[in-house]
């Protein structure tokens, strides 16, 4: 299945997700590159349009063309490659295409289309990066500090999502019999990261808001629960739960609290076999947050670790690149797939494919590629021979 | 909608998902928001539950209707399980057992979200139901994968998504990390798992092939983070907190405004760009970016002082008139009357029989020829026995009589 790949970094996600799946994903940039071939960090801190590890995050996987959407030659060059797809992926303003004169070419393909905010209503058109889609999405709203401006993740969020709903709604009009656009929203996808918080104003008119390392919703008296904890060698996750499990964990704590000879304070008062988080008052849970705030900042992210797991306790250490890099069940399920990112690069760890397919990882098996690399194969098969693509390269079609 | 809507050249097909059935056993939201998709998309999803453990989202998470706790009256079982029939099963019950066999043989999609080895001790293990139905598409989706040594460890995507990372790149650098509110990670794995559905789907369409899907929440959620991965292999640095700040724009940042908790987010990310902000705002500074992102906290504070005085959407309307990017951050009421997202049909408004009128979430993605169709809310417990036990699977009155005396249907 041939997928053409108009979109930059903001929807270039949706097509490694494609060729992640097996589909014939081809890059379509401008003479000279895509722009946010230079999105920085780079491999080696060497900045080249080669070496941009966002963009060859989203990139691998994919073969390369060249061709100027501009000139009418580069569309006719366009048209050819695009009788042949059955999907195409663009991030381009809202109606860019048309005025290409590119939608008759694509009447019979899916088109996928990612934009900060669709392809109409009030904001279509409307520029935005990562930090405004969040923004106007509720989930900038909902991290931070409580009083202090709202944070947005480092490594940005929003092309991510923004492809893996492309992907989605591309694999949803698949199995449609018509050919039909897919129209993605940066926005909409970002406000799909946080359904608690809508619901609970839906439902019982509460407004949540930022509460740094606390969760909130948990409570039927609006009690919150402390979720991130300082510990020896940096943050675990834990938190005061209820249900079988969380009850469960909670008899673990107070037993291994016990076991180390910890002061349990008023975590010993407690009967799991009964305790109901959501009616704790919130002087109750400062009370046995208190006592376990100091037996956690004894231990190390790997003892928290090994312990939880062992215990079968809810809980996790704050982890970072380099122990998701260390972590034994990723390990032991050969998540990593080594990959030279870009031809005689060195090889670097890829997340392998995100699911198992009848015990088969997708694999990541291709470097993501340089400008025009596949255009002589690609035009080729179009039908465009040698000559014909010499004469495109100096019109500076190609 | 624009070009490419207008023209499609088929008579318009009622939905894209018509005609799949998925059989669906589960809890929380990684598992069941995938069926949730594939009904508003026209599968028919049917969740199988037992009134003798019941969702955590019937019972433990509020919100519910006036407070008070009851499975139909759950906010968050009906927000997350709109589309879908509910029939309910005892499957400790070995009838029970035999009849959610005979409804998924007549299924082409089984997704389940329990701990490894759990529907397999119920005898619904995917071999096992594979054997009679070699087509089916089995989608098991749990925290850390069916395999290795922490598959049997329990776990919420709340604290997966610490141990993934994404807590870590979040908040004010040389402070404690703070969470993205909840469970993050789970929706990454609920899109990778509608998305592995699909395209198992498709193969099928292909070559006949059923096939067994194993999700990893913690392994999708990874793939969202890449480039730190890549980041720490190829440079030995690991990404961490960065508040609001931009390695290429500067000024990058949310700002407050007039008012209690108000705030614009805004980035420059060119040269003209910057002109327009200054001619506008009269905040000066650096000429190029990297002078501005070494003078950050100078310039930040300019910023604010001219953003602090004055309404947000004024400074909005005023920088995107500039050609300067900015949004407001808006709180979780003003999504509701946010007029892009209403333009989109982004809350659908149905009526719940316990909990009333209530909204669900549009998929953020509009499909022009076969929209998403979500006119009916989360079901209540056993709503739809009689279509499933009666209809789907031809049991008489009589038959359903016996069973439920028995207590299959619990």
């Amino acid at each position: 299945m041939r997928v053409l790949d108009l979109a930059d970094l903001s929807g270039a996600v949706c097509g490694r997700i494609l060729a992640d799946l097996g589909a014939d994903v081809v890059k379509v940039e401008p003479p000279g590159g895509e722009p946010d071939r230079l999105t920085p960090p780079f491999v080696g801190d060497v900045e080249n349009a080669e070496r941009s590890i966002p963009w060859l995050a989203a990139n691998v996987n994919k073969r390369g063309i060249t061709c100027d959407l501009g000139s009418e030659e580069g569309r006719a060059a366009f048209g050819r490659l695009a009788s042949a797809a059955r999907i195409v992926v663009e991030s381009f303003p809202p109606g860019l295409l048309r005025e290409l004169g590119l939608d008759e070419v694509l009447r019979d393909t899916i088109v996928v289309s990612i934009t900060p905010y669709g392809q109409d209503g009030p904001l279509a058109g409307v520029p935005g990066s990562d930090l405004e889609v969040t923004a106007a999405s509720g989930s900038l709203w909902l991290a931070g500090e409580e009083g202090r401006a709202p944070v947005r993740t480092a490594q940005p969020q929003s092309p991510y999502w923004s492809g893996m709903y492309g992907a989605m709604g591309a694999l949803v009009a698949l199995r449609s019999p018509v050919a039909q656009r897919v129209d993605v929203s940066a926005q909409a996808a970002m406000t799909t990261v946080h359904p608690p918080a809508p619901v609970w104003w839906d439902i019982a008119g509460q407004e949540h808001g930022r509460t740094g390392p606390f969760l909130l919703g948990r409570s039927n008296v609006g009690s919150r629960f402390r979720n991130i904890w300082e510990c020896a060698d940096g943050f675990v996750s834990f938190a005061i739960q209820g249900g079988p499990i969380g009850r469960h964990t909670g008899r673990m704590l107070a037993e291994w609290m016990r076991e180390r000879g910890a002061p349990t304070g008023a975590i010993a008062a407690i009967d799991w076999d009964r305790f109901d988080n959501t009616t704790l008052t919130q002087a109750q849970v400062d009370e046995l947050e208190a006592a376990i705030a100091p037996f956690l900042r004894s231990l190390t992210k790997a003892e928290f670790f090994t312990e939880v797991v062992k215990r079968k306790m809810l809980g996790y250490p704050v982890g970072d690149a380099s122990d998701s890099l260390a972590d034994p069940q990723l390990r032991a399920r050969d998540f990593w797939r080594t990959l030279a990112p870009a031809e005689g690069q060195r090889p670097l760890p890829f997340p392998g494919g995100f699911a198992l397919f009848d015990g088969e990882r997708p694999a990541v098996r291709r470097p993501a590629p340089r400008v025009g690399e596949h255009n002589a194969e690609l035009y080729g098969e179009a039908g465009i021979d040698a000559g014909e693509l010499a004469r495109l390269r100096a019109a500076g079609a190609v | 909608m624009t070009d490419v809507a207008t023209r499609a050249s088929a008579p318009p097909a009622s939905t894209a998902l018509a005609g799949l059935r998925v059989v669906e056993m589960g809890f929380a939201a990684a598992g069941p928001l995938v069926g949730k998709y594939l009904a508003n998309f026209g599968a028919e999803v049917i969740r199988l539950e037992s009134r003798l453990a019941p969702d955590v989202f019937r019972t433990t998470y509020p919100p519910f209707k006036d407070g008070v706790v009851a499975p139909d009256r759950a906010g968050m079982f009906a927000f997350y399980n709109d589309g879908k029939r509910s029939a309910t099963l005892n499957l400790k019950h070995p009838k029970g057992v035999a009849l959610a066999r005979a409804l998924i043989a007549q299924a082409d999609v089984f997704v389940e979200s329990f701990t490894p080895g759990t529907i397999a001790r119920l005898g619904l293990g995917a071999d096992t139901l594979r054997a009679d139905h070699p087509e089916l598409i089995v989608l098991s989706s749990c925290n850390q994968g069916q395999t290795g040594p922490h598959a049997f460890h329990p776990g919420y995507g709340s604290q997966l998504s610490a141990l993934a990372g994404f807590v870590q790149l979040l908040g004010e650098p040389d402070s404690t990390p703070v969470l993205l509110y909840g469970p993050y990670i789970d929706y990454v794995a609920v899109g990778y798992g509608a998305i592995a559905v699909l395209a198992a789907l498709e193969r099928r369409a292909r070559t006949g092939a059923g096939c067994t899907i194993d999700l990893s929440q913690y392994e999708a959620g990874l793939q969202f983070l890449t480039p730190t991965i890549l980041e720490f292999a190829a440079n030995g640095r690991i990404p961490g907190r960065a508040g609001n700040a931009d390695e290429v724009a500067a000024p990058h940042g949310v700002y407050r405004c007039a008012g209690a908790d108000r705030w614009v987010a805004l980035s420059v990310w060119t040269d003209p760009e910057w002109q327009a902000f200054c001619a506008l705002t009269g905040v000066s500074g650096p000429p190029t970016a990297a002078g501005r992102r070494a003078e950050r906290a100078a310039l930040d504070r300019a910023i604010e002082a001219w953003t602090c005085s004055r309404e947000r959407d004024g400074v909005v309307a005023d920088l995107r008139e500039a050609g300067v990017r900015a949004a407001p951050v808006l709180s979780i009421p003003e999504l509701f009357s946010d007029p892009q997202l209403a333009h989109r049909g982004m809350w659908p408004a149905v009526t719940h029989p316990a909990i009333g009128p209530m909204h669900v979430m549009a998929p953020p993605f509009r499909l022009s020829a076969t929209p998403s169709l979500q006119e009916r809310p989360g079901p209540t417990v056993g709503a739809d026995n009689d279509h499933v036990f009666g209809t789907i699977l031809g049991l008489s009155l009589d038959e359903r009589r016996t069973l439920q005396r028995d207590g299959v249907f619990e």
